[in-house]
Order: C-alpha cells, then sequence, then structure tokens
C-alpha cells in the first residue's frame, strides 16, 4: 500500500503536460511522447505494487 | 449463394483466488458464476436459474466422417455451474476456467458488441462476488490465452455453414486465412512457450496462441491441438448446416481486432461456399507457418507453399481482401450483413495498408501493437530486458478485467462499440437470430423454463409431459418473425398452444 501511494507523486506532472498539449493541434513527434509519458506515469500507478510476485504464481490450468 | 454467417465467440479467461494460499480454478470458477447469478436475481430484472440441457450435445463428432483416429472425443463436464442468460449467452464453468459464449450474431459487429458486454458480466460478476468473500481475498479474471507457463486456454470462434460444401475445401482456404489473418488477430506475448524456444529466440510475437499448434486438422482442442478442427456439432439441423469451430483466435481487448477476426474470417468461408476464391494458397507445413508468422516482427518473412513457392503473410491477406472486394462487387455481401461487411472490408484494407507501412501505426486499432508499444516505452524508461520479471506483470495487466487495472482500458482503443448498447447487450439478446426467442423467453417465463440449451427449450407449464420446443434455424425466431407472437401471448401455455397450431 505505502509503495502505491508513493508512485502517486507523476501524476502533477502529467496535468502539466496537458495542459500545454492542449492548444496546438498538430502531431509533433513531442505531442506523442508526452502523451506516451503521461500513459507511463498512469501505468505506474495501477500497475500491481507485488506485480512479479503476482507474475510468478500466476499458472492456469489448460482449458477447452 | 452462401448461407448467412450466424456468428459467435466462446471465451475462456484466466481466473485465481488471491489471498487463500492453495486456490482452487474450478471453484473459484464457480464462486464468480454463481454471485453473478444471485446478484441477477437480487436485481429487478430477476430470472431463476435456468439450467442448460444437455440432450443434442455431442461434442465427439468428427466433420471428416466415422473412425479417422484413435482420438478421445472430448468431454461434457454437467456437473458444474452452467446458467443461460436473457441475452442468450450461456455462462458455465468449462474444465478450469469460467466461461461465456455469445448468443448466436447475424454480425460480427454484433459479436463485437456480445463479446464486450460478456467482459461487463465478467466484471459485474468479480463485483459480486468479492462481497462474499473473507476479507483479503479477491478474484482476478484476466481476458488472455495463456498463463506464459504452458498452459492455454481458448477462444473460439462458431460460424454457421453449408453441409454441401466439401468440408476438404474448408480446410485448405480456413487453413490459409488462419495463419495469416494472425498479423491482426494477435494479442501480443513475450517469449515463447514452445518446446525449446523462450525469451532469448523469440522476445516478443504477435500471438498469444501460435505455440500451441501442433497438427493441421482434428477432432483435439486440449492436445495436439490442430489448426483446423473438425467438431462437428452444428446445434442446427444437421442435413442442411454445419457449424466451422475455429480454435486458433487469440481473446482480443481490442474491438476492431474483434470486428476483423470474425469479420474477414465471415467472408472469407462466404467465397468458400461461393467458389470465389481464385487459387488454393496451401502451405509447406502449415504448423511451422503458424509460427514463423507469429514469431515475425518484421511482418516480411517469406512462407514456403506446398508448391515450391513462397509468399509472405502479408501478400496472402492482400490476395484474400483483393477477392473479397471482388466477391462484394459481384455478389454482394449480404451472408455477412451487407453494412457490416463493407464496414470490414474498409477496416480490412486499412489495417493491411498500416501493417505494410508501419505498424506502430495501428497502436490504437491492434492489440499486439498496443500492448508492445506500452512495453517498448516501458522497458526504454526503466532500461529493461525482455526476460525482466516487470516486463511480464506489465504484458499480464494488459488483459486484467478489474477496472481500476486494466491496461488495454488505458492503452487509448479505438472503440466501435457504445457503452449503451453494451449495457443493453448484458440482458437484451440479438434481434437478428433465435437467440431472440430463447431470450425473451427467459426473459418472461423463466420460471417455467425447465432447461435450454443452443437448439431447443423444454418449457413445463403445469402438466405432463414436459414440452420441447426445438429451434433447428439459427436465422428463425428473430423479432420480426416471433416478436408479435411473443407479445401476444401472456403464458407460455399459450405461446405452446400458438406454436402447435
Amino acid at each position: 500500500m505505502a509503495e502505491r501511494e508513493q508512485k502517486k507523486k507523476p501524476a502533477p506532472a502529467r496535468e502539466a503536460e496537458q495542459v500545454t498539449e492542449a492548444p496546438p493541434k498538430t502531431e509533433s513527434g513531442e505531442k506523442i511522447k508526452a502523451e506516451l509519458d503521461g500513459l507511463l506515469d498512469e501505468i505506474d500507478e495501477v500497475l500491481e505494487s507485488n506485480a512479479e510476485d503476482f507474475v510468478r504464481s500466476y499458472v492456469q490450468k489448460g482449458g477447452e | 449463394m452462401a448461407i448467412h454467417k450466424v456468428c459467435g465467440i466462446e471465451t475462456e479467461y484466466g481466473i485465481v483466488l488471491r489471498g487463500a494460499g492453495e486456490s482452487n480454478p474450478v471453484t473459484a470458477s464457480s464462486l464468480l458464476i454463481n454471485a453473478y447469478v444471485a446478484d441477477l436475481e437480487r436485481s429487478a430484472s430477476a430470472s431463476s436459474k435456468v439450467g442448460w440441457d444437455f440432450e443434442d450435445e455431442m461434442p465427439g463428432n468428427d466433420a471428416r466422417g466415422a473412425a479417422v483416429g484413435p482420438a478421445a472425443p472430448p468431454e461434457v463436464e454437467t456437473h458444474l455451474v452452467n446458467a443461460v442468460l436473457t441475452n442468450g449467452a450461456r455462462y458455465y464453468v468449462d474444465h478450469a476456467h469460467p466461461e461465456l459464449s455469445t448468443p448466436e450474431c447475424a454480425d460480427a459487429r454484433s459479436v463485437v458488441v456480445f463479446d464486450r458486454a460478456a467482459e461487463a458480466i465478467l466484471v459485474r460478476s468479480m463485483a459480486a462476488v468479492s462481497r462474499s468473500l473473507p476479507e483479503g481475498h479477491e478474484i482476478v479474471v484476466h481476458k488472455n490465452n495463456s498463463d506464459g507457463k504452458g498452459n492455454s486456454y481458448g477462444c473460439h470462434e462458431n460460424y454457421l455453414m453449408d453441409r454441401a460444401t466439401p468440408f476438404g475445401r474448408i480446410v485448405t482456404h480456413a487453413t490459409a486465412h488462419f495463419v495469416t489473418r494472425q498479423l491482426f488477430t494477435g494479442s501480443g506475448k513475450i517469449g515463447s512457450e514452445a518446446p525449446g524456444l523462450g525469451v532469448a529466440e523469440v522476445p516478443y510475437q504477435l500471438t498469444q496462441r501460435a505455440d500451441f499448434f501442433e497438427a493441421e486438422v482434428g477432432l483435439e482442442t486440449t492436445l495436439k491441438r490442430p489448426i483446423v478442427n473438425t467438431r462437428d456439432e452444428p446445434h442446427a439441423d444437421a442435413q442442411k448446416y454445419r457449424r466451422l469451430h475455429v480454435i486458433t483466435g487469440d481473446a482480443n481487448l481490442s474491438e476492431t481486432a474483434t470486428l476483423l477476426k470474425v469479420g474477414t474470417t465471415a467472408i472469407v468461408l462466404s467465397m468458400v461456399e461461393d467458389e470465389a476464391l481464385a487459387r488454393d494458397i496451401v502451405f509447406r507445413s502449415p504448423v511451422q507457418a503458424m509460427r514463423q508468422v507469429s514469431y515475425d516482427l518484421t511482418l516480411s518473412r517469406p512462407l514456403e507453399l506446398a508448391d515450391g513457392t513462397t509468399i509472405t503473410a502479408i501478400d496472402v491477406q492482400w490476395e484474400l481482401f483483393d477477392r473479397a472486394r471482388k466477391y462484394a462487387a459481384e455478389r454482394g455481401l449480404e451472408s455477412v450483413g451487407a453494412a457490416v461487411g463493407a464496414q470490414v472490408l474498409t477496416l480490412w484494407e486499412q489495417v493491411l495498408t498500416g501493417l505494410e507501412l508501419d505498424p506502430m501505426s495501428l497502436a490504437d486499432r491492434l492489440d499486439w501493437v498496443a500492448k508492445k508499444r506500452l512495453l517498448d516505452a516501458y522497458r526504454e524508461r526503466h532500461d529493461l530486458s525482455w526476460g525482466d520479471q516487470r516486463l511480464a506483470a506489465l504484458a499480464l495487466q494488459y488483459h486484467d478485467l478489474r477496472p481500476d487495472r486494466s491496461l488495454s482500458q488505458r492503452a487509448g482503443l479505438v472503440r466501435i462499440t457504445d457503452d449503451e448498447e453494451v449495457q443493453r447487450a448484458m440482458s437484451d439478446p440479438p434481434e437478428d437470430t433465435r437467440a431472440y426467442f430463447r431470450g425473451q423467453c427467459l426473459k418472461r417465463w423463466s420460471n417455467q423454463i425447465v432447461a435450454a440449451n443452443w437448439d431447443s427449450m423444454v418449457f413445463d407449464i403445469g402438466q405432463d409431459p414436459l414440452r420441447r420446443v426445438p429451434m433447428m434455424e439459427p436465422m428463425r425466431g428473430t423479432k420480426a418473425h416471433v416478436g408479435t407472437l411473443l407479445d401476444a401471448c401472456a403464458t407460455p401455455a399459450e405461446l405452446l398452444a400458438r406454436l402447435s397450431a
């Protein structure tokens, strides 16, 4: 839980980027990169804090 | 003339019970589905539990005829949870997974709507079951096809076909399409689960499923999986129809991918029925070609054909697309729904063009590209190798259905459906197939329905014996066909009297 709260830090930076992105309508490489950075910040927030354990223990039975 | 390509998708979802130490996936799946059914019963749109009727299930029948080999026919597990929903779908425990089969749909777009509704049903099921689990326990559902450790589960499609079409011809053309449509049907996977291969040899591949196919044609679905499955169980008039049961596809989160997967396949199968395909494209080794396409991120390696020539997967798709466009112009696309058929052709061309020019331009359309874009960016930011567990975690969470965890929902994928129609499809059946009759009867009279399955319903109207209503024509029982009749009947007894009059 503590770990997740720490990871919320990048959020304000993302909001700032969105503001600067809004006016120009050009699909510049910079804009795409900024969007991706914002998305990565969001992913850092929602990724399971114990993601690696989760992957290791993720075992399914075959189906069909 | 090709018959109408009635179609649907059955998806087995990955499931884990967290916080409980040892967890039994069969129990977890039962808890999940029972919680959903109980939740429905509590709500206003209540329906009592209607069971599945196994009378006509024959999954061991083989499309190639009797006695083709020592294959063990699949078993039908009748003792596990099995619910029929008012939208015409079947929601049940299959092996160790929750599985949802959409109702019969008249076109690919309708399949996308009901596949989305299926996801929403699983999401509501997770919420419902969480209220009855002990503190700290959680059931988590993923829409994927492999656990990354060699275990796979399926996302199967079904298409209604004309019994008169020779099965061998279906095999030839379906194989060419199944091997090459992976370019847009893949949901992406880190590494390989094929024997002797791993993340060093295959850092990332297009599909979740390619590693698991070992045969060209066969009846099995759980071992020695074939590219063309021969299960011959039409759930309809067997003299007129067959149902092609397709097991090669990935479960998609992208609506574009689902629309193209089902839409292009329906068109190709219509062309097979109408003999509209110019030539047979036969791979020297279809099983090898399946993996080669999935492993080739350059999308350009030539595949060997049986006649000694070679062709790339994209060129096979362009050839099928060109034929389809010609077929649409000359014969029309009524068999797949004219408007949806046109939508599929447009998207098909856009996606093939995108794949040829710059696959990454399709990050908002295709799952394997959307996922790769996230993985590439994350790798770069944290300087990770493809074998890093954090990347594996991100890749798994792409498929997580929990709204607060799902990464595919955050990946910017283009929508084809809207929320309102998806919401409606959780409880209302499609209006243009026999699923309408099934769903509407369940909505109105579930207390007097003893059992239901794809091609019949059994009513108990208070007098012996029970009455079975056969539904052997998938395109009858539509709203246009029975809507007025259903509205005119106050009770199922009245309905049965009118039907037999």
